[in-house]
């Protein structure tokens, strides 16, 4: 049994165990949950020591049979940039879990449930990243759907059932199309090598131009709902600001990751004459994506919905980054995945803890923490701060590689791009001295500063963004064979500059 | 004088099908010399009993490969196997329903609100021919998948349709309303009656025998006039989509899947579509295979007709059966894309995925005589809101019928939605497939907005509580749900047996 399957059975073994509980028992379901997270976080940074870097191709790797009739395996492994997505993964669940340790009291149901959806999910997000069998990252993609729903309709505020309703109907209409195009991509297996979902067979397929770009396109939009990509974004302002703040980084700093994985995974690799073809669509739309989510994070006034366009603008980063097709492209698009997580993930979370001391949302109601609430208000601006990519900060590195990639390739693209740093720094700093600085405004004059817990669930979230910001190499170590072999793949070349040094 | 052969029947074949029309007419006995008190429990045991014989003897003749069982008329092969046996296992489901709800008039000759009908209400009578009645209806389903000529498919669709239209009516409750819903199946039912045999009549005009092999070689040698054949195929597939409820002849199923007691609904739509499909691709895969350019393009026509008419107009429904009713029509739908890929594949998924469908059918209709007030079973959606509070299992299980008939994996529901779309896209039918996913896109749309009802919602006071399921009927959920999750997550050992079983023979 490959370690990747015993680190996805661990979240579902604490499921089980919590179902097992009282119904009344919160807080030992808060503590199984704790503990599972921490120790399949832990477990997986162990299965990440071993992995050997200069090995090419997937790690781990079990393959067995599960349903032959239609050449269905169970196949997973991990390259480095599944297994960097699987680490973020891992290490935010147990930041979230600590972080809303009784955001689960108000919902609909009991607090049990809230953890045994929870881990489910965890196994999922897993599950999803490592698979290596098309009709299992399916099975994932979709069955993901499920707990994520019902966390978002039962344990969320406001418009919770709409926007439940919305985030599932959206993900489904994507997922069907995909499923249209995997079922294309079986038939033409079967014709010509035989029943198989597995991708590395799937990707020396031969598929005619038109079938490839009609197939390319079911992947793609299902990819792109999720990632969310404009003008499929819709949904995630609405499914951000009713999640709960725990939720909601689940929903940003993850999910969202399998929609520019898919990309990468799937639409790169199964399909690269179509990949290119498509190219400047896709990086048009990208640079719509930075340019739009900027513009209306600027103009909200409710601070989740900020962070959900925010989260737009930075998901237009990453898909220009993996359609700029440059290794720095791709590399920066791969660690920008994993930087915006834990940016997203900090940045929600504090505000997630505003929100509940002041009893509002609105950026208007706030004002003058820094006065009262002086760490909250530090997390809350370090966050933003690589929200907005500054140097030193993790956002910054990842932002420069993909500009700098796309650049070599597309330079209006980039130059388009660019702006949405300047607008970056208007939708982080005008909210920041709005709710931070000044005199503290009325309403806000007892709130309370961040208690042990939350100190300790914050406190990693933060490291990782300093320590990435100086010292991006492990990840970049992990993610840079993949970019290199998969723009290898697609048959592109960076570009060699026309001005070097020694001109 | 001519000489008259005895003809020689092979009724080790025909057994299960004997076995069940025995047990039918003991069963009519019963009702004639038992007392009154004691028929129903005479029927409890007499039904089930007879079913599982009839399913031994099923499971004993699974390598049986007869075309001459009784004499060229019924043909016992792979498919006709895995029909009758999935017909009898879905009929075992459904009677755990029928035995435990008092779903049934007590006197169906009374008058509804007639004095005569109170004096039969207080003395607790119940009429207890549904068991028969439905011995009756299954035997002639079984005799439906497995005819081999078409007078033999004539009788058979009216051996299995008469008892249905009578339980239709014998609803105990809204009973004016359940005879209206059987009288218009009944009309409806003779209308396309009517049309099967005259579509018969064509096709016997055309090749100048009744049986499907000699059909099928005037097919091949193109031997007659082609308008007959044509005018023969399409009014036989008419009468054949009426049964199945396909769009333009579904008119039907929305009034009778209301008006009819509900385990007789959920009986119906499950095991009617198995017979009729069976019977359906056995024609159009065996006996009409030479004719395929005339028949794919309509029968494709139908299919992405119902599909998209069922899932649409679905989402408008108010009430539970109903909209379960058009959820019927819009897999219907998937069904025939299963015919129209007119490949092995397309076999195989049909089959598995009429087994599939049904249990999640017959789960479904069996959670919904569960849900009741004062009056009897409430089906008034608005009035399910809050269900998931008061009684989550069954909540749950009836989100996880709903889930699979969406086709979420990891439910039956996906296995055969991905299976038969394989099976279109396989026979070159890109755009039917791209129509199915579409629709199920669509079709999720009102299954979780019944999800949403039963779980998000908070109860008012006209919302419903369940009545406490009993022993049978939470088998009867239970193992459908069970059933449902076992085939979604480990479908190999059920696939392989269809696969190696789904060979029509000729």
């Amino acid at each position: 049994m490959s370690v990747l399957t015993i680190l996805g059975i661990l979240p579902l073994l604490g499921a089980l165990v919590v179902a097992t509980l009282g119904k009344s028992d919160a807080r030992r379901a808060k503590l199984v949950a704790l503990i599972t997270s921490i120790i399949t976080a832990l477990y997986a940074i162990l299965v990440a020591v071993g992995f050997e870097i200069d090995r090419p191709g997937f790690q781990f790797i079990e393959s067995r049979e599960w349903i032959p009739t239609f050449g269905i395996t169970y196949g997973v492994g991990v390259d480095g940039l599944s297994l960097v997505l699987i680490l973020l993964a891992v290490i935010l669940v147990p930041i979230v879990i600590l972080a809303g340790w009784d955001e689960a009291e108000s919902g609909r149901w009991s607090a049990k449930t809230f953890y045994i959806l929870i881990l489910v999910l965890e196994t999922m997000m897993i599950g999803v990243f490592a698979a290596t069998d098309l009709f299992l990252f399916y099975v994932f993609f979709e069955a993901m759907l499920v707990p994520v729903y019902f966390l978002i309709g039962g344990y969320g505020s406001g418009e919770r059932i709409q926007a439940a309703v919305k985030f599932l109907l959206y993900s489904l209409f994507g997922g069907l199309l995909m499923l249209a195009s995997m079922i294309g991509l079986y038939v033409m297996a079967n014709d010509q090598i035989g029943k198989t979902f597995d991708i590395s067979a799937l990707s020396r397929l031969e598929i005619s131009s038109t079938t490839e770009h009609l197939l390319f396109l079911g992947f793609f939009i299902a990819f792109a709902i999720k990632a969310p990509l404009w003008p499929v974004h819709t949904w995630l302002p609405d499914a951000a600001k009713s999640a709960t703040p725990g939720t909601s980084v689940l929903l940003l700093g993850v999910l969202d990751k399998v929609g520019t994985f898919g990309m990468i995974r799937y639409c790169l690799e199964l399909f690269p004459n179509a990949s290119r073809t498509f190219t400047p669509l896709i990086i048009t739309l990208a640079a719509i994506s930075i340019i739009y989510g900027a513009f209306l994070a600027i103009g909200q006034k409710e601070i989740k919905r900020l962070i959900a366009f925010t989260s737009i603008s930075h998901f237009g980063f990453i898909v220009m980054g993996i359609f700029a097709m440059t290794t720095q492209g791709h590399a920066g698009a791969a660690l920008y995945m994993v930087n915006h997580g834990f940016s997203t993930a900090a940045l929600f979370l504090v505000a997630g803890w505003m929100i509940k001391r002041r009893g509002s949302s609105m950026i208007a109601d706030f004002g003058g923490l820094q006065r009262v609430t002086p760490v909250l208000a530090w997390s809350f601006f370090i966050a933003g701060l690589s929200g907005l990519a500054l140097p030193g900060l993790s956002s910054f590195v990842s932002e420069i590689l993909v500009l700098v990639g796309t650049y070599t390739r597309y330079p209006v693209a980039a130059v388009i791009g660019g702006f949405g740093i300047i607008l970056a720094a208007l939708y982080i700093l005008i909210p920041v001295q709005r709710t931070l600085h000044g005199p503290t405004t009325p309403g806000n004059e007892n709130l309370t500063d961040l208690n042990l817990r939350e100190k300790i669930a914050i406190a990693p979230a933060i490291a990782l963004i300093v320590l990435l910001g100086f010292y991006p190499k492990p990840a970049l170590d992990l993610i840079n064979p993949v970019a290199e072999t998969t723009i290898a793949k697609v048959g592109f070349t960076d570009p060699v500059p026309t001005m070097g040094s020694e001109r | 004088m001519t000489v008259f052969n005895t003809p020689t029947l092979d009724y080790g074949a025909l057994l299960p099908i004997l076995i069940v029309f025995i047990g039918a007419v003991i069963g009519v006995l019963v009702e004639a010399f038992v007392k009154p008190a004691m028929r129903r429990f005479v029927h409890s045991l007499l039904t089930p009993a007879t079913l599982l014989v009839a399913l031994f003897q099923v499971i004993a003749n699974r390598e049986t490969v007869t075309t001459t069982a009784a004499i060229g008329s019924v043909v016992i092969d792979g498919p006709v196997i895995i029909a009758q046996g999935s017909l009898l296992l879905l009929s075992l489901l459904a009677l755990l329903f029928l035995l435990d709800v008092d779903s049934f008039a007590p006197e169906a000759s009374a008058l509804p609100g007639s004095e005569e009908e109170k004096r039969a209400i207080a003395s607790g009578k119940q009429q207890t021919e549904i068991f028969p009645l439905m011995l009756f209806s299954i035997s002639g389903m079984m005799l439906f998948s497995a005819a081999s000529d078409l007078i033999t498919l004539f009788v058979a669709l009216e051996v299995l349709s008469l008892p249905l239209y009578l339980m239709a009516g014998l609803s105990r409750r809204r009973r004016l309303f359940s005879q209206e819903s059987a009288l218009k199946y009944f009309l409806l039912g003779a209308y396309s009656s009517a049309f099967f045999i005259f579509g018969a009549a064509f096709l016997y005009g055309y090749a100048g025998s009744i049986t499907f092999p000699e059909i099928r070689n005037a097919v091949i040698a193109s031997a007659g006039n082609d308008v007959i054949l044509l005018i023969g195929i399409v009014f036989l597939s008419v009468g054949l989509l009426f049964k199945v409820g396909a769009v333009p002849f579904h008119a039907w199923t929305p009034d009778v899947y209301q008006g009819a007691p509900t385990p007789i609904t959920g009986f119906m739509a499950a095991a009617t579509k198995v017979a009729a499909f069976l019977a359906t691709l056995r024609i159009f895969y065996t006996v009409l295979d030479g004719a395929l350019w005339q028949w794919q393009l309509i029968l494709t026509g139908v299919a992405i007709i119902t599909m998209a008419f069922g899932s649409i107009v679905a989402i408008a429904q108010r009430d539970v059966k109903r909209m379960l009713a058009y959820s019927s029509i819009a897999h219907a739908g998937f069904l025939l894309t299963g015919v129209v890929a007119f490949n092995k594949a397309g076999l195989e998924s049909s089959l598995f995925y009429l087994f599939a469908y049904g249990v999640a059918t017959l789960g479904a209709f069996g959670i919904v005589t569960l849900i009741r007030d004062g009056q009897g079973e409430v089906t008034d959606l608005n009035r399910w809101a809050g269900l998931g509070k008061k009684s989550p299992a069954i909540a749950s299980l009836f989100a996880l019928f709903l889930l699979a008939f969406a086709g979420i994996p990891l439910t039956s529901g996906f296995i055969g939605k991905f299976s038969i779309f394989s099976a279109a896209y396989e026979g070159g039918l890109q755009s039917v497939v791209i129509v199915g996913v579409l629709s199920s896109a669509i079709a999720a749309f009102f299954y979780i907005r019944v999800i949403v009802l039963m779980f998000f919602t908070d109860s008012s006071d006209s919302s419903v509580s369940v009545t406490l399921p009993t022993r049978r009927s939470s088998i009867g959920v239970w193992s459908a749900g069970i059933v449902t999750v076992a085939l979604g997550v480990l479908p190999t050992s059920t696939l392989a047996f269809i696969t190696d079983l789904a060979i029509f023979a000729r």
